[in-house]
């Protein structure tokens, strides 16, 4: 199997604080990646390094290597920029531009990194990115209306659309169903599973039957700690580290 | 039982003292707004017979003559007003941005405290600040230099109006935005500043409307016209000095006047007030 990502000896900081200790795992190829762990165990933080969004935050810096089909991602000379524009990312909250409609939040990718589309190429890109992430049917007729007029699991998935629009090879997502009802959730999860043919993943969540029914690998974080990896199947079902054990089975967490 | 009663007596106590407290507060406000009604009534009840078509298009007659109007004033004002605002707006934009954007920068900290001191330096200052800076660098009143003295007035409202409005949008917008490989300065933009546009507009009508009814500055700025000039380098009429110079003189007509122009004026900042309101309530 092919790794689209490998993180090597990667450690976060938030100022003093030693978020992500000395993490080393891989990024399969289209499959999807579930990283676990109890609250403030760095799972977050440690997706936030794939695209270097962590260093966004005053004080927030990252050491080691993340590398996208071998190169470092951190290395010299590599623009922050550009890496956010191959590794996609979707949050914990959807939060399409309040001051754009459906369409243009779509397109924003396009529009704001100065590439200003043709009207017939951004209904193309519109359009594609709104299939791809299974809303299309539903605002197809409305999409001059505002982004923030559609329901939270709608908005999600318009958030879907516009990190797919801009093409990036890798999506990140930061427990993009927290703040969803479990219908929309499970909305998500069946996209999860269409996008991994075109797209490498990488999902943060909280939701151990999620990880469990939409990953092929898991990643178990404990305090800043990456404790187990390994293919979901034998995570969940014969783990091998007593601590994995104990959270999978609702022993603490 | 017993127990209910008891409950039931300490109920009827607290009921009491929240009544009493209600009273108290509720009465504040009537008092709050028994100026407010006051002015406006009394202006009404003063201006509005003086109101009329000829107020707003006729020049101000000479000393001894009955009638005329304020043309000139309101015209001047306007002009005062335009050019307050082609100064206040883009430097109380920009450097609100700035502080938004840089928040612990020893420069933000100490633009912040400026702009918090400019707020409440009195607006004669200001207006002496602009005496001094152009009325004798151009040895004369001018429009240009009552602006100016109506745009510094306006920087420090705009400046923290800009940094709050920014402050407000949800950080969540700005990470999606970075998240999409836009650079910083185009988030900035295009994104955070879009999203604030409505607030800052308010604030900017709010400072507009701030500035509309200044006396102080304007009196050695722009000093007051009795004729026609939209000169930048010219003495210009405004409404509030208008005011001023008619309410003090001791021609009945002028006085009459005077009123008539509080309640112009008045009217034209209330406008301003309420068209925001109705502004800020579709947002």
């Amino acid at each position: 199997m092919a790794d689209k990502m490998t993180v090597r000896h990667l450690n976060a900081y938030f100022g003093a604080l030693h978020a992500i200790k000395d993490v080393t795992l891989s990024v399969a190829e289209n499959k999807v990646t579930a990283i676990i762990g109890p609250s403030g165990c760095g799972k977050s933080t440690l997706v936030r390094c794939l695209n270097r969004m962590h260093e966004v935050i005053p004080g927030a810096r990252a050491e080691g290597e993340v590398a996208l089909d071998g190169v470092n991602i951190y290395g010299p000379g590599v623009d922050p920029v550009q890496v956010r524009r191959s590794i996609g990312m979707v949050f914990q909250k959807p939060a399409p531009f309040p001051t754009m409609s459906i369409e243009d939040n779509v397109a924003a990718g396009l529009t704001l990194n100065g590439l200003a589309p043709s009207r017939q190429e951004k209904a193309r890109v519109v359009e594609r990115s709104l299939r791809q992430a299974a809303l299309w049917e539903e605002v197809k007729d409305s999409l001059r209306q505002a982004g923030t007029s559609l329901s939270g699991g709608q908005q999600q998935r318009l958030c879907v659309a516009r990190a797919l629009a801009v093409e990036p090879e890798v999506l990140l997502m930061d427990e993009p169903c927290s703040a969803l009802d479990p219908i929309s959730t499970a909305r998500i999860e069946e996209l999860l599973l269409e996008l991994k043919s075109n797209y490498t993943i990488a999902i943060v969540t909280h939701n151990m039957q999620q990880a469990a029914r939409c990953s092929d690998y898991t990643a178990f974080m404990f305090q800043g700690t990456l404790i187990e990896f390994g293919e979901t199947n034998q995570i969940f079902t014969n783990p091998a580290r007593r601590e994995t054990e104990d959270y999978i089975t609702g022993r603490f967490g | 039982m017993s127990q209910l009663l008891v409950v039931e007596g300490r109920n009827y106590y607290r009921k009491l003292k929240s009544e009493f407290v209600m009273a108290i507060t509720v009465g504040a406000t009537i008092l709050t707004l028994i100026p407010l009604f006051l002015v406006l009534g009394y202006l009404l009840s003063k201006g509005a017979t003086s109101v009329n078509l000829n107020f707003f298009i006729h020049m101000p007659k000479p000393v001894g003559q009955e009638g005329g109007g304020m043309a000139n004033a309101i015209v001047g004002t306007l002009e005062l007003v335009m050019i307050a605002t082609l100064i206040g707006v883009p430097i109380g934009i920009g450097s609100g941005l700035y502080l938004s954007e840089f928040k612990t920068t020893k420069l933000a900290v100490a633009v912040r405290f400026a702009a918090d001191v400019l707020t409440g330096v009195p607006s004669i200052v200001i207006g002496i600040f602009a005496y001094a800076i152009l009325v004798r660098p151009l040895h004369g009143f001018s429009a240009l230099s009552g602006g100016l003295a109506l745009g510094m007035i306006m920087i420090p409202l705009i400046t923290r109006n800009t940094e709050e409005m920014v402050a407000l949008v949800p950080h969540e917008l700005r990470e999606a935005a970075y998240a999409l490989g836009v650079t910083k300065w185009k988030t900035t933009l295009a994104v955070v500043t879009r999203t604030a546009m409505g607030g800052i507009a308010t604030g900017i009508i709010l400072a507009i409307a701030r500035v509309a009814g200044e006396t102080a500055p304007l009196l050695f700025t722009a000093f007051g016209n009795r004729f026609w000039s939209t000169s930048l380098f010219q003495p210009i009429a405004s409404l509030p000095v208008q005011v001023y110079t008619y309410a003090i003189s001791p021609f009945a007509d002028w006085q009459r006047q005077a009123w008539a122009g509080a309640l112009v004026l008045t009217t034209i900042v209330l406008a301003l007030e309420l068209g925001v309101r109705a502004l800020a309530r579709r947002h």
